[in-house]
């Protein structure tokens, strides 16, 4: 974790609009993150949750406006005085701080476990083998996996696949941490495994988290602060405790009825 | 013999280079792949031949040895179909790997070679399978510029024999034909085998027509 006075923000959407075509998925939004805040957010799908989470990545560019990572420049960068789009070479440095973890895993089929944690240590972080054995190991044996170390993904379940994804993105050190529905794509009895593995990582380590969920009840015990959206801006935002009980905005309130409805 | 892994290990390494200039970001790369592949694959492979063989000389006076065009042209043709087949492999790769590499901040080139290529391999090594027992086939051709293969062998010894001798003869290449396009198959499979295990897959756990999903 970079020191950082803690008046300066982890990461600041400064007037972000995304589209595609005439589509406007987030329009004028504006907002700051402060170094190790677990913020969670929730809406209809559409809402533009996810393609926050995908810009901070670089899989979209932006379409207006800037996007700061522990303050520096993540989708433009300076030159001669002058704001310019970032390149390639650019915001990969600076995304460097940044990890994902996909609902859908996405771990390499082609590498076992241990070079699934290995990989992007060795060659992005420059760590040598032995170090970067060493972490992985660490790793597993923090999500009870460590006997799996030499296995293909796909000899493994869902929610194992999925603490593994969640370690891949540990290995790399991260100052931000971005969940992309994790839990979604798994199957019911296996969804309280990688909870209970996000809660112990929010509690143990100061990494900054931005969540993407539909466990409410999660989100409730994990989060500082809930951001609701709605059509690409953000409808309400506050404390967990608060939104979740008194939320002020009428959709607030729908929306959370009809997902804390469900059986 | 000699022609056909000639013109396989030419075949392998155009069909990787074109395949992978198909999928440049650079719209010039991609452009001359193109043309290149649609040349080759759109021509007829004799006449290239006799392009390579007879026409080029007469241009920049230099002869090449018959085996010599005759490997030129089969990997050219053949690399334009294989540049077609790395291009589907590689795209075939779900966009969810290339997020995942990205997430990691891995370089182009890393996610290329360590990622996506590794797994696209398992899906190319079918259709080049095909490829290069075309090849072999197509071998027979240069027997039109007098190289001495199978074909040209047979029918140098035709014209002394009766009609039953001829007969073992053709015969005798089919059979030739027909061993070596195995042999080719069989190496294939093997590494097929291997690179799905890599992958952590079995052939079983593949799926197969008629099989529940």
């Amino acid at each position: 974790m970079p020191s950082e006075p803690p008046s300066e923000p982890m990461i600041v959407f400064d007037r972000v609009e995304k589209r595609f075509g005439d589509n406007v998925v987030l329009s004028d939004l504006s907002f700051a993150v402060a170094p190790g805040e677990h913020v969670t957010l929730i809406g209809p799908s559409g809402s533009g949750k996810t393609t926050i989470l995908r810009l901070l990545m670089c899989l979209e560019p932006v379409t207006e406006g800037t996007i700061r990572v522990g303050g520096r420049y993540l989708t433009h960068m300076e030159r001669r005085g002058r704001l310019v789009r970032a390149d390639e070479k650019h915001s990969r440095e600076v995304r460097k701080g940044i990890g994902m973890v996909f609902q859908q895993f996405n771990l390499f089929p082609n590498m076992t476990v241990r070079g699934n944690l290995t990989e992007a240590p060795t060659r992005v972080l420059g760590l040598s083998k032995h170090e970067a054995d060493a972490r992985a190991e660490e790793l597993l044996e923090m999500i009870g996996l460590a006997d799996r170390i030499d296995e293909h993904p796909s000899r493994l379940s869902g929610g194992q696949q999925q603490r593994v994804a969640i370690a891949r993105a540990l290995a790399m050190r991260p100052a931000v941490l971005l969940l992309d529905e994790v839990t979604s794509a798994l199957d019911p009895e296996l969804v309280a495994g990688v909870l209970n593995l996000l809660r112990r990582i929010g509690e143990t380590t100061d990494i900054t988290i931005l969540c993407v969920t539909h466990e409410m009840g999660f989100a409730r015990g994990f989060s500082d602060r809930v951001m609701m959206f709605d059509r690409g801006r953000v409808l309400e935002e506050a404390p967990p405790e608060k939104l979740f009980t008194h939320p002020e905005n009428p959709r607030t309130q729908e929306f959370l009825e009809a997902v804390l409805e469900r059986p | 013999m000699v022609a056909a892994a000639g013109g396989i290990a030419l075949t392998i390494v155009l069909a990787a280079v074109a395949g992978l200039a198909l999928l440049s970001r650079r719209r010039a790369v991609r452009a001359v792949s193109r043309v290149y592949v649609e040349v080759f694959r759109g021509t007829s492979e004799v006449v290239q031949l006799f392009w390579i063989f007879f026409v080029l000389p007469a241009l920049v006076g230099y002869q090449i040895i018959p085996l010599g065009a005759g490997i030129l042209v089969l990997g050219l043709n053949h690399g334009a179909y294989g540049a077609e087949i790395v291009r589907g492999a590689v795209q075939a790769v779900p966009r969810a790997q290339y997020e995942g590499s990205l997430a990691l901040s891995l370089s182009p080139y890393d996610r290329m070679t360590r990622v996506i290529l590794p797994q696209a391999l398992v899906e190319m090594l079918p259709p080049f399978n095909n490829l290069f027992i075309q090849l072999l086939k197509s071998t027979a051709l240069l027997s039109l510029v007098v190289v001495d293969e199978v074909v040209r062998q047979g029918q140098l010894l035709v014209p002394n024999l009766g009609v039953g001798e001829t007969l073992t003869i053709y015969l005798v290449e089919l059979v030739i034909f027909l061993l070596l396009g195995l042999g080719i198959t069989a190496v294939m499979r093997l590494l097929e085998r291997r690179a799905a295990a890599r992958l952590g897959r079995t052939p079983v756990t593949r799926a197969r027509v008629g099989e529940p999903a």
